[in-house]
């Protein structure tokens, strides 16, 4: 195989991550409404932990991404 | 891939000129100075580092400058993020972070302000090099560290030995918690870089299908591009306010020990 095509597939590959990222995510936002319906007041209060939630799923996603930018514009 | 498809789509339509999404990445030199042979030239990082350590300043100094009872629109806004980081560092460490209020505070302010001087067209966003963000956390991480043991003693390297875990497991936990611990300032700084440039790329590489796509199918991508700028400022806050509760996180665990 030419080496620029194995990048390429390679980069390809590495944004698989990206639906784990999409999990995480949906899960936490998922959970995070279903008890927000269930307990509107103690809602708030866990607004902070949400975004926390957030934003570290979708930094293990965005690490895959990093792979892929490595593969295609650094190697 | 995406951003080869933009280029060559755009060398295709528009003949010769291809957008490259990393140029904006590149750091210029803006005059030279080297110092034995180190390269420490002024480059357009350090000067939108410059800019946003003085908007800071301009912020908080001119904010605060006339103390009014009912604060104005600037005295708000310094207050507010005062009162922030305060109640950040107060939920998460306790009394005994008061101390690092001053650490807190200048890391969330900075890397809020380089964050959304990056969202300004044309301009450089610091944080989406990871020498920049790496020298932060590493900075954190062996800040962090001297506190734990400056408070622990010895008994700081508690920190990796798990509780109530049977002696059987504690050889591998011992293991796990300490390359964990030791990877923090990695896992901290590629965070804020990689949301950092993942979304500036984003944007550019849309930016270009909107010039590739032409004058009538580009407006589906420009809709796209507004929905997304809002969606970065987003995360941009999001970073920085990520970047500051894992230092009180960091801290407090430094402090307390579990």
């Amino acid at each position: 195989m030419e080496p620029a095509a194995a990048k390429l597939i390679g980069a390809g590959i590495a944004c698989i991550a990206l639906a784990g990222a999409g999990v995480g995510i949906g899960t936490i936002f998922g959970n995070y409404l279903a008890g927000a319906l269930r307990n509107p007041a103690a809602a708030p209060a866990q607004f902070p932990n949400l975004l926390l939630g957030f934003a570290l799923a979708e930094a293990t996603g965005l690490f895959g991404l990093v792979v892929a930018l490595i593969l295609l514009f650094v190697i | 891939m995406a951003a080869e498809e933009a280029a060559s789509g755009a060398a295709h339509h528009g003949g010769g000129l291809a957008i490259d999404p990393m140029h904006q990445f590149r750091i210029e030199t803006i005059f030279p100075i080297h110092i034995g042979g180190v390269d420490a030239s002024f480059t357009n990082s350090a000067l939108w580092m410059i800019i946003a350590a003085g908007l800071i300043t301009l912020l908080t100094v001119v904010g605060m400058g006339k103390r009014s009872l009912v604060p104005g629109r600037l005295q708000s806004v310094a207050e507010l993020s005062y009162e922030f980081v305060a109640n950040m560092l107060r939920d998460n460490v306790g009394d005994a972070g008061k101390r690092f209020f001053p650490l807190v505070f200048t890391i969330f302010m900075f890397v809020l302000f380089t964050n959304m001087l990056g969202m300004v067209p044309y301009s450089f966003t610091v944080t989406s090099h990871i020498i920049v963000t790496f020298a932060l956390a590493s900075f954190i991480f062996l800040g962090v560290t001297f506190v734990g043991f400056a408070v622990h003693g010895w008994h700081y390297f508690g920190l990796i030995v798990p509780k109530g875990v049977p002696a059987v497991m504690l050889p591998l936990l011992v293991v796990i918690e300490l390359i964990s611990y030791l990877t923090r300032p990695i896992s901290l700084s590629v965070r804020l870089f990689a949301n950092m440039m993942a979304g500036h790329t984003m944007l550019k590489v849309f930016a270009g299908f909107v010039i590739a796509m032409g004058w009538y199918g580009g407006f589906l991508p420009l809709a796209f591009m507004v929905a997304f700028t809002g969606l970065e400022i987003l995360v941009a806050f999001l970073q920085a306010y990520v970047f500051a509760i894992l230092t009180c996180i960091y801290l407090n665990d430094a402090l307390h020990m579990h």
